[in-house]
């Protein structure tokens, strides 16, 4: 296949070769050569080189969905609480996930440099709207049949909200939940444009693309991070939820 | 507290980025080659907007077809849910760098793979939309008569807009974002100035983070309004309430 040929600031530097100099003394190991697209010998070698910036994007994924997860939660209850603050907080979230992470990363460089933190903000930034939507979503599902029993046996409002409309609504906030974790997974690659590390460091290396084994071992980890934490979430969701074998995709 | 303290270095950096987008500036790069620019910007960001308008056509014209088909038939639930989930496992990094390196760059192959990414929400929103409305409305339609494809045109596509019009805003952010990383790829966009600080500097990194942050908005906005005028009037009246 034809090498790739990038005009603009991208064009400097070399590829794979420049990646890799460490080995250059060899006649072509199989990285270097373009026709391939994966080498065993390389991916079984190398890959504890793995370890760090898989561990460093699960941190940068976790951190920001708990914060996100915190603060949509906290917006979506006022929401519900106070009706009019529905339309304002949709609205404020949807801008923020609108806006490309990668841009988001280096908008926050006058304010916080560049590193975790800035990551952090960003990725808590883009999950905010998912999680918002889901959770209120939930909670307008519940039936008002379901309010009108709880209202009958005397229960408060505080009550009604977190012993029954919550409890309903675990299906659509942990859905909520798990979009944000999927996405924000494949996402948070592009943590290295804000020098926050994390499976990018593998893909893109001080303004180079590494070679085909390597972005396709990064990548591959990243899917499998974001389908196995996915599938710890959906076990969550079917515990706590007795009640609803049948769960309902969230819509997002 | 005095108010010089806090926000001076806040405003140098945003100051900076101003000045390079409206006007040319020296390249830290040798040379002496101007960089940044209204116009510069304006060539850019048209780029992208080409590259993700082209991007999301292409993946509506695949999606919402099949969305409809499948969801009018109420078959496939698992595998038009399925992509939906899968979609959003793809590191958008790691896609757009290897079909760079695997199968060459340019702006045609840049259309197609943003537009695969596009698919996903477009297809599995399409497809609940559809399978969510009420079964009562769909034999209604077919006792006064109507033919399956104007059950789908006249009944079961207006009533799925909302969902759908969620849809393509969610492939909307995702193309433009992925197109923010196209030079990678060979394709300028306005993220050109944030990979490419030796030749920009600090502040043409910043300057494309504003500027990209902007053109996502205006998508957002446009999309936002588009959907309000397709969603029709009973349903607004019924959302309202």
């Amino acid at each position: 296949m034809n090498s790739a040929v990038i005009s603009g600031p991208l064009a400097a530097g070399g590829g794979a070769e420049s990646f890799f100099h460490e080995r250059s003394g060899e006649t072509l190991p199989c990285q270097a050569r373009a026709a391939h697209l994966f080498c065993w010998d390389w991916a079984t070698e190398h890959i504890n080189r793995f370890g760090t910036p898989a561990l460093q994007q699960f941190e940068l994924v976790v951190i920001s969905v708990v914060i996100g997860f915190a603060i949509a939660f906290a917006f979506a209850l006022l929401a519900h609480r106070y009706r009019p603050l529905q339309w304002p907080f949709l609205a404020g979230t949807g801008v923020l996930f609108a806006i490309p992470s990668i841009a988001f990363f280096l908008l926050l460089l006058p304010i916080t440099g560049r590193g975790r933190e800035t990551a952090i903000i960003a990725l808590s930034a883009y999950t905010l709207q998912i999680i918002y939507r889901n959770v209120m979503q939930g909670l307008n599902n519940v039936p008002e049949s379901a309010k009108d029993s709880a209202r009958g046996m005397g229960l408060t409002r505080r009550q009604i909200l977190w012993k029954v409309e919550l409890p309903l609504a675990i299906p659509e906030i942990i859905g909520g939940i798990r979009i944000a974790t999927v996405s924000t997974v494949a996402i948070a690659t592009l943590a290295v444009f804000a020098h926050a590390g994390g499976l990018g460091t593998q893909i893109y290396t001080a303004g180079n693309e590494t070679f085909p084994t390597a972005i396709i071992i990064a990548g591959g980890i990243a899917i499998l991070m974001a389908l196995g934490i996915d599938a710890v979430l959906l076990t969550v969701q079917r515990l706590t939820t007795p009640w609803r074998r049948a769960q309902k995709e969230a819509v997002a | 507290m005095s108010l010089a303290l806090l926000p001076n270095p806040l405003l140098a950096g945003f100051t900076g980025a101003f000045e390079f987008i409206f006007s040319k500036q020296e390249s830290s790069v040798t040379g002496g080659n101007k960089v940044g620019g209204i116009e510069q910007v304006l060539e850019l960001a048209w780029t992208q907007v080409e590259l993700s308008l082209l991007a999301l056509l292409l993946a509506m014209l695949i999606a919402i077809p099949a969305g409809l088909y499948f969801g009018h038939r109420g078959k496939g639930e698992l595998v038009a849910v399925g992509i939906g989930n899968a979609g959003r496992a793809i590191p958008e990094l790691a896609a757009i760098v290897l079909v760079a390196t695997v199968i060459g760059v340019g702006f045609p192959v840049l259309v197609l793979v943003l537009a695969l990414l596009g698919i996903p929400p477009i297809l599995t929103n399409t497809f609940v939309g559809v399978t969510q409305v009420d079964r009562a409305s769909v034999d209604a339609s077919r006792g006064v008569g109507m033919t399956e494809p104007q059950i789908i045109r006249k009944v079961e596509l207006p009533l799925a807009v909302p969902s759908i019009m969620t849809g393509i805003r969610g492939a909307t952010v995702n193309i433009v974002a992925t197109a923010t990383i196209a030079p990678l790829a060979g394709v300028l966009t306005l993220g050109d100035f944030i990979l490419g600080e030796n030749v920009y500097g600090v502040n043409g990194v910043l300057a494309g983070a504003i500027c990209t942050a902007i053109l996502a908005l205006i998508f957002e906005f446009a999309l936002a309004g588009l959907q309000r005028r397709l969603t029709s009037k009973g349903l607004r009246l019924q959302q309202a309430q």
